[in-house]
């Protein structure tokens, strides 16, 4: 009789709802406002952080200043993900727009914002993901902007999907758009995920886990915005980003050069 | 003025070559350029194994040691040295720039200014590879490593340019960096 073979070890998510709950535990009332790069539950992490903590280091001029962008770099239509195909995108169509500041709350104007997301079936545009949901033929999924004088970015896109993945058995990724964003200097320099509310998914994922403190991860939580809504159009969905290392340690001699 | 509390960040992912690459994004200058290097590498993870979905950016000063303040990152084709650049990892875990030498900022050696991301990676990582034969020894945050851990930090000259290794963890882990005056 041939042995069964020997199953992968994979982790239920019982098993992993219980380390978040334990690391969560340990980290209570610490203040710990970015992720966990150490964060096990989160499988991919194990190997890919550093042990050794961080070197504090005073910024040089390279370091405080950020790429720049300009009109020739981002077209207009780049906003717009439901554009660009034959026909129009299946899902919810929605707004979502927001303001990038700095820690006083000064806005991050003319800066670039980039996003990605999976379709409105949970699908990336990616030969990787092999998640057997159909692909939409009218979305790609990915959009530029230049954030305006008071630091607003604005995108139309879908809702995106919840998705499987293989961190462990019967794992789901909640909603979520990716963003990728520049301030002022390259200090600032953040890529993060912007969530849905009322994500039933929340408490079972890992990398949302991640930043154990409860308040900072609703940080990255869009807020429903009857404002933003477009009647017979789509819903509105408003997210401010604050990018860190915003102390004006120095200041430009010339503004006015490039 | 009450600080406002920072956003968080979160991996790229394993997708991130959906939403980050494009064209011309790792040639600062073209091959025929006056003065072109390439700065190269690979991303390594505590096993040793290469990471295929990493993305690195730079930034960095022309040769005269100046900041470039110009558009045109993303289109390549039109611009000029715009001193910033981004490359995603092969499935070799090899990144690749052509670029040109950094010149030395007043008061300190030359080096790229380096940010990391990677599918694992929860947040981005940041450092620093300095060129080799400089005078590094004054560089204070240099001088305040031993002398394994300062070698992460320098990079290989080859014949043509630069090879940077980056190592996310283990016996050869990259110095990673906080930047002092930061709130988040």
């Amino acid at each position: 009789m041939k042995a069964a073979a020997e199953p992968a070890r994979v982790e239920s998510q019982s098993a992993i709802t219980e380390q978040i709950a334990r690391i969560a535990a340990d980290y209570q009332g610490k203040d710990e406002p970015q992720p966990l790069l150490d964060y096990p539950p989160y499988r991919s992490s194990r190997l890919r952080h550093p042990r050794s903590p961080l070197v504090c280091v005073d910024p040089d001029e390279v370091e405080r200043w950020a790429p720049c962008f300009g009109s020739r770099d981002v077209d207009p239509v780049d906003a717009d993900l439901t554009a660009g195909h034959p026909g129009g995108p299946i899902g919810e169509r929605i707004i979502v727009t927001g303001r990038v500041l700095d820690a006083t709350g000064k806005p991050v104007a003319g800066q670039l914002v980039e996003i990605w997301q999976a379709n409105a079936a949970g699908r990336y545009h990616h030969q990787l993901d092999q998640h057997p949901a159909p692909l939409d033929p009218n979305f790609t999924g990915v959009g530029r902007c230049l954030t305006e004088p008071d630091g607003t970015y604005r995108f139309l896109t879908i809702r995106p999907g919840p998705y499987p993945w293989r961190n462990h058995q019967n794992a789901w990724r909640p909603a979520h758009i990716h963003f990728s964003v520049f301030g002022t200097a390259f200090t600032q320099r953040l890529v993060t995920q912007m969530y849905f509310p009322g994500d039933p998914l929340f408490g079972l994922d890992p990398i949302y886990q991640s930043i154990v403190d409860p308040v900072a991860r609703q940080r990255l939580i869009a807020s429903y915005d009857h404002d933003v809504t477009q009647p017979e159009y789509a819903t509105g969905y408003r997210w401010d980003i604050v990018v860190a290392g915003s102390r004006q340690i120095w200041t430009e001699p010339n503004a006015d050069d490039g | 003025m009450a600080e406002l509390a920072c956003t968080p960040g979160q991996t790229v992912g394993p997708y991130l070559h959906l939403g980050l690459p494009y064209a011309g994004d790792n040639q600062l200058v073209g091959d025929a350029h006056a003065g072109a290097i390439r700065l190269h590498g690979a991303v390594y993870d505590g096993a040793g194994d290469a990471v295929p979905d990493a993305l690195v950016e730079i930034s960095q000063p022309g040769p005269d040691g100046r900041l470039v303040r110009r558009d045109g990152s993303l289109q390549r084709k039109e611009a000029a040295f715009t001193g910033w650049g981004r490359c995603a990892t092969d499935a070799a875990g090899q990144y690749s720039f052509r670029t040109l030498t950094p010149g030395a900022p007043a008061g300190g050696p030359a080096f790229f200014a380096i940010v990391v991301f990677a599918r694992g990676l929860l947040n981005r990582l940041f450092t620093r590879a300095y060129l080799p034969g400089s005078d590094l020894e004054a560089d204070r945050l240099l001088s305040a490593l031993d002398t394994s851990r300062r070698q992460t930090l320098i990079c290989v000259a080859e014949n043509g340019g630069y090879r940077f290794d980056i190592h996310l963890q283990g016996a050869n882990e990259t110095v990673f960096l906080a930047y002092r005056g930061d709130v988040g």
